[in-house]
């Protein structure tokens, strides 16, 4: 097959067509998901196993967590700008070291939400 | 096998501030998958909920990249990757996933996978399987199980089993399947590890639960603990298929005694889709996982593993 001109300006069309397509990583694809909770996940220091242990046995918050926002540190550091407070890693905690609370009442809430109506 | 946290990488091919709900099992899954398979991963997707996870415009929580494809095509367009890589010398080093939900799979798709499967194109494909065509209104799909309301199955809940897709991918003789639950992400992780390694050996199938609080009926936080009930009532075996091989995985050996199941009850009474069952019902699904488990022992006794 003779390649032609036309050719290759085709494909040139199609590369830049997929090119202009292409996305880019970045977190908060969706906006600062933070913004849809309602409870917020509190972490009880006393009572998380890591925390006492200092060692990285358990992280079971971490594994769970479907919107990746709970770190694999000691202690576990909550991502509040994207959790969506699903109280997936509540639930899970084997010592019941993370508590949900009510959004407006939780302790560093900056109380931008749920404004008056 | 069960894997320490230290041993798992900590890089993630997910970035946080997704569009998919509040407590949604697919996420974990498909983070999951591709922490597994890592960055030297490319992925084929049908419309799903998934690719609304891939984001809407310019930007994508998604690291890998991720070719979005017609419904029907998703095993199609992971052929052509795969045969692309061949062709440059790079299938040893990337690998091709097809990430379908359950209608990409077992409806909409299954012409595709069933000839890529027969072709033995080299792939992973998985399948998510939520139960229902979640993306576009929970509606009813082959894989959506006895009994479950969706919005084409308003009144009465399904009236038909749901297909064992697992027997039929069975039956295409795949070097590898397993079915794993996102109740387990360990599981998932060696699962796709596993996968990996049988590159070059035709497509190998993995079938993941995907919980979803808004099609299923429960509170976001019972995403994990339903699944894990779906495991420990028997419902949902882990189990891996290697060679033709039947292999229960170790979470789920201890099932196999019927005693040490939990009442399917537990399962189905968590969810919405499930509330309107009267114990006929409850009969049907406890003669189905009976079945299920009656066909793996005699399985495992002919293979002399029991
Ligand atoms: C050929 C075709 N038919 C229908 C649709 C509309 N559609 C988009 S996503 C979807 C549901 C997908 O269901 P499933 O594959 O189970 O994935 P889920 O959303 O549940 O993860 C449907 C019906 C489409 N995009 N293309
Ligand atoms: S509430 Fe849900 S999203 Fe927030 S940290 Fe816990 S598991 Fe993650
Ligand atoms: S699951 Fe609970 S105990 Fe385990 S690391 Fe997380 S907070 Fe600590
Ligand atoms: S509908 Fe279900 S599967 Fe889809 S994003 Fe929501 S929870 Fe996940
Ligand atoms: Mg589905």
């Amino acid at each position: 097959m003779v390649r032609t001109k036309q050719d290759d300006a085709f494909e040139k069309n199609v590369a830049r067509t997929i090119l202009a397509s292409m996305q880019t990583p970045a977190v908060g694809e969706a906006g600062n998901t933070g913004e849809w909770r309602t409870m917020r996940p509190i972490l009880h220091n006393d009572l998380c196993i890591v925390v006492k242990s200092g060692k990285p046995t358990c992280h079971l918050c971490w594994m769970y967590c479907p919107e990746i926002t709970v770190s694999r540190e000691i202690p576990p550091v909550f991502n509040y700008t994207y959790c969506k407070g699903c109280g997936i890693c509540a639930t899970e905690c084997p010592t019941k070291a993370i508590e949900m609370v009510p959004e407006k009442e939780a302790p560093s809430c900056e109380g931008n939400e749920g404004g008056e109506f | 096998m069960v894997l320490k946290v230290s041993e798992i990488p900590e890089e993630e091919m997910m970035l946080s501030g997704t569009r998919l709900c509040s407590g949604c099992g697919l996420q974990l899954a498909y983070r999951w998958a591709l922490k597994a398979l890592g960055p030297k991963t490319i992925v084929t997707n049908p419309a799903s909920c998934s690719t609304v996870c891939g984001g809407v415009g310019g930007y994508t929580p998604l690291k890998v990249p991720v070719f979005y494809c017609c419904f029907e095509t998703v095993a199609a367009n992971a052929a052509g990757a795969a045969a692309a890589l061949k062709a440059k010398g790079q299938d040893k080093d990337i690998v091709v996933l097809a990430w379908a939900g359950d209608g990409g799979t077992y409806d909409i798709g299954f012409q595709g996978l069933s000839g890529a499967s027969e072709r033995g194109d080299n792939f992973i494909f998985a399948c998510v399987n939520n139960q229902a065509y979640m993306n576009t209104g929970i509606q009813r799909s082959g894989a959506t199980p006895y009994g479950a309301k969706t919005t084409t199955t308003p009144i009465l809940g399904k009236q038909q089993m749901n297909k064992n897709m697992l027997k039929i991918m069975e039956a295409h003789g795949l070097s590898y399947i397993a079915q794993t639950s996102t109740s387990h992400p360990r599981d998932i992780y060696e699962k796709f590890q596993k996968a990996r390694e049988f590159n070059g050996k035709g497509v190998r199938y993995i079938e993941i639960l995907g919980t979803c609080p808004p099609g299923w009926g429960f509170p976001t936080d019972k995403s994990i603990e339903l699944a894990r009930l779906a495991v420990q009532t028997g419902y949902w075996p882990l189990l891996e298929r290697i060679e033709g091989k039947l292999v229960i995985s170790s979470p789920s050996k201890r099932y196999m005694d019927k005693t040490k199941r939990k009442d399917i009850r537990e399962f189905l009474k968590g969810q919405s889709r499930f509330r309107h069952l009267k114990e006929a019902d409850f009969k049907i699904w406890e003669d189905y996982i009976d079945g299920m488990w009656e066909g793996i022992r005699l399985e495992l006794e002919k293979q002399g593993d029991l």
